[in-house]
């Protein structure tokens, strides 16, 4: 098993009183170690989803994923041991603060008190938050609070890191911050899985690209492979890909 | 994994919440001590003083004083009380709009395990709050109206301590799954509050059997066979359901809330 992820007809359907949602439907995907990786798609094109099911948080009802080499439904422990994701909304723990949040994680994933508190210290400095390192997470800015969500998630040096909408809800200057510790991380070696509906940001980070819309992977490929696929008469930018692929209806 | 690396996960998890607890001690457990204080301070203080002493209910000797009759059914009621909430009320929030449980979902162990963590840390501060009331229900009292407590069963009374948390804890867990925040209100008036007043806190059991309805319908809440537990192994003077009645109600009630707890608690947390 050489790559980092791999799904192979990867499929989620929710099922309730209401009926039934199909999330993803036979997802294919592979993502090479060291690679920055990123899933592209509209409102409900089933990101989150697969993140999740990638992440052992949701049950896949059809076909296989690995991370790692650790397939998702079978070991899921051993899933767990090898990422790190940091999640859409803020799910800091509130009861902590910035550096008990880091600490815990890393003891959580059996690091020793004293390794916990050197690299707690180590991603603080890294991540710029040296003067919130005893702050209550309801103290924090979201351009902080998404810095301490990502730090946490690196505590135990995952092999595969998983980001699910970073830079939602920043502020420009924020964002591109954050995308400057990204491109550090991942020119040491992370491999990184990112899911965006912000085009440039995809551009801007990311060797590949994978665009997923009603849970279907409809395109795959570096950002210039992309391109070269519009039709003639559109521009030749991402964002024609998009629109052509996923159409121009209004997504909820 | 390893076990080792599992137990190692789930020891840090209870490090994480021992640390919670000790942030917000003082006023977690003053507040522990209040209605405790105030059911002790009516009864066995100022009922006495003013010379209506409640009569001990159900034949017990001439020894046998109000005060024991509120003894063990004051540390099972806060026993109870506590165990649950310090289960459920963080709970509603981490599964709720915090959202923060996926902190520790996110560990590598399995997520039946992170329950039987909650369970266990909901035990720790349910014991604390019983062992802290103790000398206030046995302290706080008119004079001649002290409790009569006997400590030759002291290794089944601190069995029943630990199952009496365990349950609460238990219990918390799964009311913490199957209700949200919104209701929390309606939780404690149709399940707190109905499981201490109705709780054989001022009587033991078998003076119900006067009203025999009553009798067999409080048969339904756990905390009277923690009270009847806790009597028969403290205040043995004060009439008690037999052993095997208590014992084997609070065993397999703290094993099968247990496991409702952890699978709707997986349910919760996994889609």
């Amino acid at each position: 098993m050489s790559a980092a992820i791999r799904t192979v007809g990867l499929r989620k359907t929710y099922r309730s009183a209401r009926g039934e949602v199909e999330a993803v439907r036979g997802l294919d995907l592979e993502v090479a170690p060291g690679g920055f990786f990123g899933l592209l798609g509209p409102n409900g094109a089933g990101k989150s989803t697969t993140i999740g099911m990638l992440t052992t948080l949701v049950r896949p009802t059809g076909g296989r994923a690995w991370v790692a080499g650790a397939e998702v439904s079978r070991d899921p422990i051993g899933v767990k041991r090898r990422i790190g994701a940091a999640t859409q909304r803020s799910t800091l723990d509130q009861a902590l603060d910035v550096t008990e949040n880091l600490e815990f994680r890393g003891r959580f994933f059996g690091m020793s008190g004293r390794d916990a508190r050197s690299r707690a210290r180590e991603l603080i400095e890294l991540f710029g938050l040296g003067d919130r390192r005893t702050a209550m997470p309801r103290e924090l800015s979201g351009g902080q609070a998404r810095r301490v969500m990502i730090g946490r998630a690196l505590m135990h040096r995952p092999e595969v890191l998983f980001l699910d909408e970073p830079t939602a809800a920043l502020d420009p200057q924020t964002r591109v911050a954050l995308w400057e510790i990204l491109r550090a991380l991942h020119a040491d070696g992370q491999t990184i899985l990112l899911t965006t509906h912000y085009l440039e940001e995809a551009e801007a980070l990311c060797g590949r690209i994978a665009i997923v819309d009603h849970g279907r992977l409809l395109a795959e490929g570096t950002v210039a492979e992309l391109k070269a696929s519009v039709p003639a008469d559109e521009p030749p930018s991402l964002e024609a890909v998009f629109l052509t692929l996923t159409g121009r209806g209004r997504r909820e | 994994m390893t076990r080792v690396g599992v137990a190692h996960t789930f020891l840090a998890m209870m490090a994480r919440d021992l640390r919670v607890m000790r942030r917000g001690f003082v006023s977690t457990f003053l507040r522990v001590f209040i209605q405790p204080a105030l059911i002790v301070f009516t009864f066995a203080y100022v009922m006495p003083k003013i010379g209506t002493a409640p009569a001990v209910a159900g034949a017990a000797g001439p020894a046998a004083t109000f005060s024991t009759v509120l003894v063990p059914g004051i540390i099972g009621m806060s026993m109870l009380t506590q165990g649950l909430m310090a289960v459920t009320f963080p709970l509603l929030r981490e599964l709720g709009w915090e959202r923060s449980i996926e902190d520790r979902v996110l560990a590598p162990a399995p997520v039946w395990l992170l329950g039987l963590q909650k369970i266990a840390a909901g035990a720790v501060q349910g014991l604390i709050a019983g062992l802290l009331v103790f000398p206030v229900v046995t302290l706080l009292h008119a004079e001649g109206q002290g409790p009569a407590i006997a400590w030759e069963r002291w290794p089944l009374f601190l069995a029943i301590m630990v199952c009496g948390a365990l349950l609460a804890a238990s219990l918390g867990l799964w009311l913490g799954t199957v209700i949200d925040a919104a209701q929390v209100q309606a939780m404690i008036a149709v399940v707190l509050l109905p499981i201490t007043m109705l709780g054989c806190l001022y009587y033991p059991w078998a003076a119900l059997s006067e009203v025999r309805w009553v009798q067999v319908a409080v048969l339904a809440n756990p905390l009277v066979y923690l009270n009847e537990a806790l009597r028969a192994t403290i205040t043995p003077g004060i009439p008690h359901m037999p052993v095997w009645a208590f014992l084997g109600v609070l065993l397999l009630g703290t094993a099968a809330l247990a496991w409702l707890g952890t699978r709707s608690f997986t349910r919760r947390v996994l889609a």
